[in-house]
C-alpha cells in the first residue's frame, strides 16, 4: 500500500519534470504527459480506495519512514502516514486534478504558455498529494508552502495582465501571514515535544508534555496557518482576487483542494485542539460561513460569486472541526470539493462560451459578468443540466451529496450548542442556518441571472454554443459525483450519510487532549447530535427552499422589485457589493502602516546608516591620502636615495676603467707583486 | 757545471724585459714580443727545474706545450691586430680604449 501511495504522489513530480524541461518540444506540447501520470495516480487511489472498503477498518493506519535530517539530536524522518482520511482525501485530490486535467483540454486549447500551465498542474497534485501523505508536520508545512507557489504561478498566469499578477501577489503574502502563525506553531510543538511526527505529537499531547495556555497558543497558531489557506475571515481577501487565474485553476486549487488543505490539516490535528482552541476554530469557521454568504448575494461577476460561496462552504467545515462535528466536517470537505469544482468548470463553460461570443462579434468586455448573460439555458443545456444539480447539491437540497453533509455540519453546531451551558454558543448554528439560507439564494440568482430569462444582449447570445465534450464530459462525472446515493452506498437514505461507506471508514479520533472538560463536553456533543439531526434536517430544508422561492421571487417572476428595495437599503446593499470595505480597511491601516513605516525605514537607511557609511568612507579616503603622501617622500625617498648613492659611488669608480690595456697589466702586475710580497711576510 | 741559480736569473731578467715591454711599448706587436719573452722566460724555467730538480722530463714536456700554444696565441693575436691595423691604419693600443667606461 506504502508503495501505491509512493506512485500516486510521485507520478505527477515526475510529469511535472519532464513537461518543464521538454514540455515545448513534445507532440501536443506534453499535455498527455501530465494527464497520463493524474490518470495513473487516479486509478492507483481508486485501488487504494477499494482495498480500504473492502477492509472496512476505521482504525486502520499504515505508516512508512525513513531518516531525512539527521543532526544530532536533531532528526527529521520522512515517511507516508497513511490512514482512511488520507485515502479518502487522495481520492479527491486526484479525481478533480484528472477531471481538470482532462476538461483543461478544451478550455486551455491554444494558449501561449499552454505546457507550462499542464506543468504547473502537475507540480500542484504532487504538491497537494505529499501534504495529504506527509507523516510530519515539517513536511507538510513544506508541501504547504510549495501548493502556495503552484497557487501563485497559477492565478498569475496570465502574468501580461497587471490585475492577475496583483492578484497572485496578494494571494502569496496574504498566506504568508497565516503561514507565519503555522510556522511558530510549529515551533511551540518541536520546542516542547521535540518532535514533528504526527503520531510522537499524538502521544506527547497525551502524556501532558504540552498542555495549557502553551497548547492552546499552538492549535490556534496551526489555526492561523488553515486560516490563510483555507482563506477564512480575516485573510480571505485573497481568493475573490485568485480568480483571475484560468477557470480550471480555480476548480482545482480555490474550489476543490488547496483551500480544504487548511480544513484537512486541522482534521489531522484535531487531536491536539484544546476546547479554547477549537472555540476559536468554531467561531471563526461559523462567522466566516455567514459573512462571506452575505457578500455573495450582490457580486456580478459569476466567478466572485463562487468564490465568496467557496469561502462560505470552507467556513462551515472548519466550524464543524471546532464543534467537533469531525466527520461531518470533512465529509462536506469531500462532498464540497465535487460539486464546487463542477460549479467553477460549468461557470468556465459558461465563460469560455461567452468569451467567444465576444471575440466573433468584436466586442471587448468582461466575459464574467453575469449582467450579460441570461438565457442560457436553450443554447447550453449540458452546462444548465449539471449546474443546476451542483447548485442543488450546495443549497442543500435533499438528495444531493451538499444536503447530507451540510445537514450533518449544522446538526453538529446544534448539538454542540445544546450540549454547553453557555446560550451564547447558539450563535454558531444560527450562523449556520442563516448562511444555508442566503447560500441558496445566492445560487439560484446566479442560476437565473444567467440561464433563465431574455438574453440581455441578443448579438451575443447568437454565437453561444455548448462546449466540446472533453469539457462536458468532466462536467457530467462531477455532476454524478454530487448525487447523494454516491456517498450512502450501502444505504440508500437520502436524508443522512450515517449508513454509509464514508461514515463507517472516518471515525472522530479520539483527543489527546487532557483537560477533561473538553472531553466530557465533546462526549456530550456526540450524543446530543442525534437528537438535534431531525430537528437540524427541517429547519435546513426549510431556509434552503425558502432562499431559493426568494431567488425566484426577486429574479424570475419579479414579483419584488430589486431596484427598489436596493435604494431602500442602500448603505446595506454598498456594504455587501464593496465586500464590507474590507479590501479597503486593509489598505488604509496594515497596508499604508507599512508603507509609512517603510518610508521611515528608507529614510533611516538614506539619512542615518547611508551617513554612516559615507562618513567611514570620507575618513578611510582621507587616510589614503595621507598614506599616499608618506608613501611618495618617505618610502619613495628611502629607495631613491639608496638607488642614488649607489649609482654615485658606481660614477666614482668607473674611473678606473680607462680602457687602456696597459694600465690593466700594470695593475695585474703590481696586484701580484702585492700578494707576493703578503705570502712572503 | 753551470748552477741552476745562472738559469733562474737569465729567467727572471727575460721576464722582467717582457714584462717591461708589455707595459711600456705602445705598439702592439711590440707588447706581443713582449709576451713571447715571458713565455720564453717561463719555458727556461721549466726545462731548468726539469733537468736539476725532477728526475722526470714532465718539465720539458710542458715547455713543448707552452712553445705549440705560443705559436698559436701569435698567430690569432697577429689576426686581431691585423683587423686593427685594417679597422684604423694604426695599431697603437692607447687609442685602443672604446670599451672604458
Amino acid at each position: 500500500m506504502i508503495q501505491t501511495a509512493l506512485f500516486i504522489w510521485l507520478l505527477p513530480l515526475a510529469a511535472f519534470t519532464i513537461q518543464i524541461l521538454f514540455g515545448k518540444r513534445l507532440p501536443r506540447k506534453g499535455d498527455w504527459v501530465s494527464i497520463t501520470a493524474i490518470g495513473i495516480s487516479f486509478v492507483l487511489a481508486i485501488s487504494l480506495l477499494i482495498q480500504a472498503l473492502t477492509h472496512y477498518d476505521p482504525e486502520f493506519v499504515v505508516t512508512a519512514s525513513i531518516p531525512w535530517i539527521d543532526l544530532g539530536s536533531f532528526k527529521i524522518n520522512m515517511g507516508i502516514y497513511l490512514d482512511n482520511l488520507a485515502i479518502i482525501m487522495l481520492m479527491v485530490v486526484t479525481t478533480v486534478s484528472f477531471l481538470v486535467h482532462v476538461y483543461s483540454l478544451g478550455y486551455m486549447k491554444g494558449e501561449t504558455y499552454y505546457n507550462r500551465f499542464y506543468a504547473y498542474l502537475s507540480l500542484f497534485s504532487f504538491s497537494m498529494l505529499g501534504l495529504i501523505l506527509w507523516d510530519n508536520l515539517f513536511g507538510i508545512y513544506i508541501m504547504w508552502e510549495l501548493v502556495g507557489i503552484c497557487s501563485y504561478l497559477l492565478i498569475g498566469f496570465y502574468f501580461e495582465k497587471d490585475s492577475a499578477a496583483n492578484a497572485g501577489k496578494k494571494a502569496f503574502i496574504t498566506n504568508r501571514v497565516g503561514d507565519f502563525g503555522f510556522l511558530i506553531g510549529l515551533l511551540i510543538v518541536f520546542t516542547s515535544l521535540g518532535t514533528f511526527n504526527l503520531s510522537e505529537i499524538n502521544l506527547g499531547v497525551s502524556q501532558g508534555m504540552l498542555s495549557g495556555g502553551l497548547l492552546t497558543a499552538a492549535g490556534i497558531l496551526l489555526f492561523a496557518g488553515a486560516i490563510g489557506k483555507s482563506a477564512q475571515f480575516p485573510l480571505h481577501v485573497w481568493l475573490p482576487d485568485a480568480m483571475e487565474g484560468p477557470t480550471p485553476v480555480s476548480a482545482l486549487i480555490h474550489a476543490a483542494t488547496m483551500v480544504a488543505a487548511g480544513v484537512y490539516l486541522m482534521a489531522r490535528l484535531s487531536f491536539m485542539l484544546s476546547f479554547d482552541a477549537m472555540l476559536v476554530v468554531a467561531y471563526v469557521g461559523g462567522f466566516t460561513a455567514l459573512f462571506s454568504a452575505t457578500i455573495a448575494i450582490t457580486q456580478n461577476d459569476i466567478k466572485r460569486v463562487l468564490a465568496y460561496s467557496t469561502i462560505s462552504q470552507l467556513g462551515y467545515m472548519i466550524m464543524a472541526i471546532g464543534v467537533g462535528a469531525y466527520t461531518a466536517g470533512f465529509f462536506h470537505l469531500v462532498t464540497h470539493a465535487m460539486f464546487k469544482a463542477g460549479l467553477f468548470l460549468a461557470s468556465g463553460s459558461v465563460i469560455h462560451a461567452v468569451h467567444h461570443s465576444m471575440d466573433k462579434i468584436g466586442e471587448h468586455g468582461d466575459p464574467n459578468d453575469m449582467r450579460n448573460m441570461g438565457g442560457f439555458k436553450s443554447k447550453m443545456p449540458i452546462t444548465y443540466l449539471v449546474f443546476l444539480i451542483f447548485s442543488l447539491a450546495l443549497s442543500g437540497i435533499p438528495f444531493f451529496s451538499g444536503f447530507l453533509s451540510k445537514d450533518a455540519i449544522l446538526g453538529g453546531s446544534l448539538a454542540f450548542a445544546l450540549a454547553q451551558h453557555n446560550p451564547i454558543h447558539f450563535l454558531l448554528p444560527v450562523f449556520g442556518f442563516l448562511a444555508a439560507a442566503i447560500t441558496a439564494f445566492y445560487m439560484f440568482r446566479l442560476i437565473i441571472m444567467t440561464f433563465y430569462g431574455e438574453p440581455k444582449k441578443p448579438k451575443l447570445f447568437e454565437h453561444i454554443h455548448e462546449s466540446p465534450k472533453t469539457m462536458t464530459i468532466p462536467l457530467l462525472t462531477l455532476a454524478f459525483l454530487s448525487l447523494f446515493f454516491v456517498y450512502t452506498i450501502p444505504s440508500i437514505n437520502p436524508t443522512t450519510g450515517e449508513g454509509g461507506w464514508f461514515y463507517h471508514l472516518i471515525e472522530k479520533p479520539v483527543s489527546a487532549v487532557s483537560t477533561q472538560l473538553g472531553h466530557a463536553v465533546y462526549q456530550m456533543t456526540e450524543h446530543a447530535e442525534h437528537l438535534a439531526h431531525v430537528s437540524g434536517l427541517m429547519i435546513s430544508i426549510v431556509l434552503a427552499l425558502a432562499g431559493i422561492l426568494l431567488a425566484f421571487a426577486f429574479y424570475f417572476w419579479k414579483k419584488i422589485d430589486v431596484e427598489a428595495l436596493t435604494e431602500k437599503i442602500k448603505p446595506l446593499y454598498l456594504l455587501s457589493l464593496n465586500k464590507y470595505y474590507i479590501d479597503e480597511i486593509y489598505n488604509a491601516t496594515v497596508i499604508r502602516g507599512l508603507l509609512i513605516w517603510n518610508d521611515f525605514l528608507s529614510w533611516f537607511d538614506g539619512a542615518v546608516i547611508d551617513g554612516l557609511v559615507n562618513s567611514t568612507a570620507w575618513i578611510v579616503r582621507n587616510f589614503s591620502v595621507l598614506d599616499g603622501l608618506f608613501d611618495t617622500y618617505v618610502v619613495d625617498g628611502l629607495v631613491n636615495g639608496v638607488g642614488s648613492a649607489v649609482s654615485a659611488f658606481g660614477k666614482s669608480l668607473r674611473k678606473v676603467q680607462t680602457g687602456q690595456i696597459q694600465n690593466y697589466v700594470l695593475g695585474a702586475v703590481l696586484g701580484t707583486a702585492i700578494i707576493i710580497i703578503l705570502t712572503m711576510i | 757545471m753551470i748552477q741552476l741559480n745562472s738559469f733562474l736569473i737569465i729567467s727572471a731578467i727575460v721576464f722582467s724585459l717582457g714584462l717591461f715591454t708589455v707595459i711600456y711599448k705602445k705598439n702592439a706587436v711590440g707588447i706581443l714580443m713582449g709576451v713571447e719573452l715571458i713565455l720564453n722566460s717561463v719555458n727556461l724555467n721549466f726545462i731548468a727545474f726539469s733537468k736539476y730538480v725532477d728526475v722526470h722530463i714532465n718539465g720539458q714536456l710542458v715547455a713543448i706545450f707552452i712553445i705549440v700554444l705560443a705559436a698559436a696565441e701569435a698567430a690569432i693575436a697577429l689576426a686581431i691586430i691585423l683587423n686593427i691595423y685594417r679597422d684604423r691604419a694604426n695599431i697603437d693600443v692607447t687609442q685602443l680604449d672604446e670599451m672604458k667606461h
